[in-house]
């Protein structure tokens, strides 16, 4: 028995414009149309223009291995999924998949308001593919994970966001296929949850379990992950172990300017009130540019647009490597006075700028990450890869020495150098 | 080995995996009957109230005043008797037709055969039908009408309503994800095809060489079996009815399941 897992092979889906806009229309109009242009309709049946959400992607995939799949909003990491978890039918090419597919595009899927957590853990179930015994089996492990033993036989609308999402997580987690795809479940709930959440991902991996993953997160695709592919306006760009793929994702395709600009369309309306419009890099001459020196202190500005009022609101950047890696994260109210002044942000438009000091970064490329939330209410924006700009260290600590410094800052530090006796 | 691949036009319809999924469709019916007796305070009564005020203004308007015949049975169960099977057609393609839209969410996020739906909200109105079945029995006994072996008839009766209902259902919810107004004309048929059933009226009234033709409608069968199973009147139904109403009955079934079948590809697109 071969050992092949998935086969994808020149797989493509196309839309039609109108079905993003208006996605439906009603048979009146329909009618209408068919009787004011009986040519046209005729002729162009669907009378929409087209395009491709995805379009020849292949790969394979054996029996065990952990796959991530990255790429910008609208990239078409959802339409894979989406095919291979047999939700969307391709438009053209083909895959073929060995073993049981387990796909997890949300958590909770199915949930009723009205029956209680026991009622909807079989109903979720079921729906997900499992069999009523295998729910049964797995009952109590499902209730102990989801940690809402006593509320078990409540209704879940009582619950609180945070157990739903539990118990919602608790299912999907005791789904045993072959072959499991994974969209960004973790992108949700608070930062306990999230880590349960990635400590069962990864048992689930360690297993020996065919995974596909996609995921805005590096630090989990790095965790989870040994390879990944990436995806850019529908096409497979690069197939790479993890590492380098990251790498290549968080340093190319960005707009070289020193300055990211969210467009109506990358601002949801899942992030209202909060409306992102740049992020952008300064020197100390009030430049924007994505090239700077380490011996300048440089300026970073997020700006954005309230459009109601936001309590406890904070403002983050996370400064990572181009390999993924956190160097820090810092908020706008981190000073507690701060926090206690703005405790309510109104309506309106701002800039949160800070200056990171001098002879902080050691040589080579940054990925700044910008976060909107209140803490424990919610999370309303995050770009974990906002956009990136290179350092040059001339002039820095040690640069007599021509050799390389590693760590991905270089301070200047207050060196002492004493003689005893 | 699942092969995942552009599929163009008629499809087959999958049948084994219907199957395979059987215990969703379980699942689902449970659902819906427990959520509608949850969320309604009514719940049971309504059940009972629905068809039992039809059957009293029928009974006022219809057979006092208008006078129509009843093929020799009290007014009030010759209505009623056909109420109850109509009211359950009536409710089983409600939701039925409105069944995808209504579960969109499902359907755009998880993969299973998109047929469950409609028959898993098709089986759910059963309950209704038993609850306000016991006032048919109450009102049985109340005009001492004594069941005979025919009474045998109504499970298949029953089964040809649910099969009228699934048809008409899966042309209509298929419908309804693509143009979102059938959701306002179905109601308005359902309406109309009241009157062209004979629950106010026996078929007697119908000239006897356009029955058959009359029996095109399948709930003509079914109306009028119901009356002859429980009331024992033979003037307005014929074994050939029951056939030509069976045989169409089929006949949307299959073609609703084909028709949704090859609409089923674009539903998660257009949810």
């Amino acid at each position: 028995m071969s050992n092949l897992a998935v086969r994808v092979e020149d797989i493509g889906k196309q839309y039609n414009i109108f079905q993003e806009t208006a996605r439906y229309i009603t048979l009146r109009e329909k009618i209408v149309e068919t009787l004011k242009t009986p040519v046209k309709t005729l002729l162009n049946p669907t009378g929409s223009e087209k395009f491709w959400a995805l379009r020849h992607v292949d790969f394979t995939l054996d029996h065990g291995q952990v796959l991530g799949v990255i790429g910008k909003n609208g990239a078409g990491k959802s339409t894979l999924l989406k095919i291979l978890s047999r939700v969307v039918e391709p438009t053209e090419g083909l895959a073929e998949i060995h073993g049981r597919v387990g796909s997890l595009l949300e958590v909770g899927t199915g949930f009723h308001p009205e029956l209680t957590g026991r009622e909807n853990i079989f109903l979720n179930g079921a729906i997900l593919g499992m069999k009523k015994s295998e729910i049964e089996r797995k009952f109590d492990e499902i209730v102990a994970f989801s940690e809402i033993e006593k509320f078990i036989d409540t209704p879940v609308k009582r619950y609180s966001s945070g157990m739903y999402m539990r118990l919602a997580f608790a299912v999907s987690a005791h789904l045993e296929p072959e072959i499991l795809v994974v969209d960004e479940v973790l992108a949700v709930g608070d930062a306990e949850f999230q880590r349960k959440c990635l400590g069962k991902m990864s048992d689930v991996a360690s297993e020996g379990r065919t995974v596909i993953f996609v995921s805005h997160n590096m630090s989990a695709i790095q965790r989870l992950t040994q390879e990944c592919i990436i995806l850019d306006k529908g096409a497979m760009v690069l197939r790479a172990r993890t590492p380098e793929a990251v790498d290549y994702y968080l340093t190319n395709d960005f707009s070289a300017s020193g300055e990211r600009r969210y467009t109506e369309e990358e601002s949801s309306s899942a992030a209202y009130p909060f409306k992102p419009i740049a992020v952008r890099v300064k020197n100390p001459s009030g430049q924007v540019t994505d090239s700077l020196f380490s011996v300048d202190p440089l300026t970073i500005e997020v700006e954005y647009q309230l459009d109601a009022d936001i309590t406890g609101l904070r403002i983050g950047i996370y400064m990572m490597t181009s390999r993924g890696e956190f160097i820090f994260t810092s908020f706008d109210t981190d000073e507690p006075e701060k926090f206690q002044s703005m405790s309510m942000r109104k309506a309106g438009h701002y800039i949160s700028r800070c200056v990171i000091p001098a002879d902080t970064f050691n040589e080579g490329r940054f990925v700044i990450g910008i976060n909107a939330s209140s803490y424990m209410v919610k999370r309303y924006f995050s770009d974990e890869r906002a956009m990136n700009f290179s350092i040059n260290t001339t002039g820095a600590p040690g640069m007599h020495w021509v050799e390389i410094r590693h760590g991905p800052i270089r301070p200047r530090l207050d060196w002492r150098i004493e003689e005893i006796a | 080995m699942v092969v995942i691949q552009p599929s163009r036009g008629w499809v087959g319809l999958k049948l084994k995996d219907l199957w395979l999924y059987r215990e969703l469709v379980y699942f689902l019916t449970w659902r819906d009957i427990k959520v509608r007796y949850k969320q309604s305070v009514l719940g049971i009564l309504w059940a009972i109230l629905k068809p039992f005020m039809a059957m009293v203004v029928f009974t006022i308007f219809f057979g006092n005043f208008a006078k129509i015949p009843s093929d020799g049975v009290p007014y009030p169960i010759f209505s009623y008797t056909a109420t109850l099977p109509w009211e359950l057609f009536a409710a089983a393609l409600g939701v039925a037709s409105r069944s995808m839209v209504s579960n969109s969410n499902m359907v755009s996020k998880i993969y299973f055969p998109r047929m469950i739906i409609p028959l898993a909200s098709v089986m759910s109105s059963v309950v209704d039908f038993f609850i306000g079945f016991t006032i048919l029995i109450g009102m049985m006994i109340f005009y001492k009408v004594t069941p005979t072996i025919a009474t045998l008839w109504l499970p298949l009766l029953i089964l040809l309503a649910l099969i009228t209902a699934l048809g008409v259902g899966f042309w209509s919810s298929a419908l309804m994800v693509r143009y979102r107004d059938v959701g306002y004309i179905m109601p308005f048929i359902a309406n109309l095809w009241m009157y062209l059933t004979p629950v106010v009226y026996p078929s007697s009234m119908i000239p006897e060489k356009w029955r058959l033709l009359y029996a095109l409608n399948p709930m003509t069968g079914v109306v009028e079996g119901f009356r002859y199973a429980l009331l024992g009147t033979t003037q307005s139904v014929s074994g050939g009815m029951i056939l030509v109403s069976s045989l169409i009955a089929i006949a949307v079934l299959i073609s609703g399941m084909f028709y949704f079948r090859r609409m089923e590809k674009q539903f998660a697109d257009m949810i």
